[in-house]
């Protein structure tokens, strides 16, 4: 595995535990974002967490750039176009969108992998309240 | 089928009176290091109509990966409208293990019949595949192995096929400490998919030579109280033991 490619994926600004803390008034929200630990936000839990969480990503740059090779610039740019403007179709801030677009586009419309059966997002157990994210969205708030 | 002694006149009417089958076979011990966690498992795993899995390494790992198999193949034969193919099982198997870099354990066997006849892969955990004739994989592999070295020749008739993969599954029952309990055998020809589950028991549990009990009176009684206790049966329930 190439380690040093995957360490330059690493945030180039690093959030220091205690400084900035998630919750609210200031201080760290210990229920919901844990107890913190500066090794937990500078380095991957796990060996394969930094490459799972860009697999998508590194999925598209190398189709995008072997489309590039073959058919010229603007196969992969006309791509890259549709997926933008299907991923901005959404629905209102605290309801899940299925992305059904943007996974046609993508070929994964037939294809059954973890992400379709673990974590759902339609069986999750949090919910924003619904009133104040979409004020919030329209800059009510 | 031509009766013996006609030579085939050219290749395709070989083809067409040549039938292919193909034999799975698995032991049923499923360890957790030195204890047996289930004595009756099942790992011949059903991915198409005429195509199955025997998977070994982590059972959770093995369980899942063919199940994710057996959703994508689905998906894709009513996409495609066509039968699938044992070498897309394999890629598919493959590409989602190398991608998980040897962290998801499960070592699995793809086997069956297609349109383009029968096949055998075998999937390391890392990603790597085989294409052979014959292929063992856990524990008891080279234990069977050494069996099928032994007696495996091309073209062999399926009721002999039969016998030779139970007796290689039934060395590594007896060789191997991880393998042991029944052989399940599953035949897939291109009519369809037989899994015999308990094909054979070699391992069975002994037979009791002589009477181990005591005759009442062997002790001497010295002194005897009665207390009578009396009792009403309030609920009853039967649990059935799973020993199938």
């Amino acid at each position: 595995m190439n380690t040093r490619g995957l360490r330059s994926q690493l945030k180039d600004s690093v959030p220091v535990a205690g400084l900035c803390p998630q919750g609210s008034y200031g201080i760290q929200d210990s229920l919901r974002s844990g107890f913190t630990s500066v090794k937990n936000e500078l380095l991957p839990s796990h060996p394969l967490e930094l490459s799972e969480k860009n697999f998508v990503l590194n999925q598209d740059k190398m189709n995008f750039s072997t489309l590039r090779n073959i058919q010229g610039l603007h196969a992969p740019l006309k791509l890259q176009m549709e997926y933008r403007a299907a991923r901005q179709i959404q629905r209102l801030p605290f309801l899940q969108s299925s992305n059904l677009a943007l996974d046609t586009l993508r070929g994964s419309d037939d294809t059954i992998g973890f992400e379709d059966i673990l974590s759902d997002p339609a069986q999750s157990e949090t919910m924003g309240e619904p009133h104040m994210m979409v004020e919030y969205k329209l800059g009510l708030l | 089928n031509m009766p013996p002694g006609i030579p085939p006149r050219c290749f395709c009417e070989l083809m067409v009176h040549f039938q292919p089958f193909m034999i799975l076979g698995a032991d049923t011990r499923a360890t957790d290091d030195m204890v047996v966690a289930d004595k009756n498992c099942r790992k011949i795993h059903h991915i198409a109509p005429r195509i199955y899995c025997c998977g070994a390494g982590v059972a959770a790992d093995a369980e899942i990966a063919t199940q994710m198999m057996a959703s994508n193949v689905e998906l894709h034969t009513l996409n495609t409208g066509r039968p699938p193919l044992v070498a897309m099982v394999t890629r598919q198997l493959k590409q989602m293990l190398f991608r998980y870099q040897g962290h998801m354990g499960s070592s699995v066997i793809v086997g069956g019949v297609d349109v383009t006849g029968a096949h055998l892969y075998s999937v390391y955990p890392h990603g790597s595949y085989d294409k052979l004739p014959f292929l063992t994989m856990g524990s008891g592999a080279a234990a069977a192995v050494s069996v099928f070295e032994d007696r495996f020749k091309a073209n062999m008739e399926l009721d002999e096929a039969k016998r030779l993969v139970r007796d290689a599954i039934t060395a590594g029952i007896f060789c191997d400490l991880g393998s042991g309990s029944n052989v399940d055998l599953c035949v897939i020809t291109a009519a369809g998919a037989e899994y015999l589950r308990g094909y054979d028991r070699p391992a069975g549990k002994g037979k009791r030579e002589g009477q181990y009990r005591y005759k009442p009176g062997t002790t001497p009684v010295l002194t005897k109280t009665q207390t009578p206790l009396s009792l009403d049966v309030v609920y009853e329930t039967v649990q059935m033991m799973d020993t199938e």
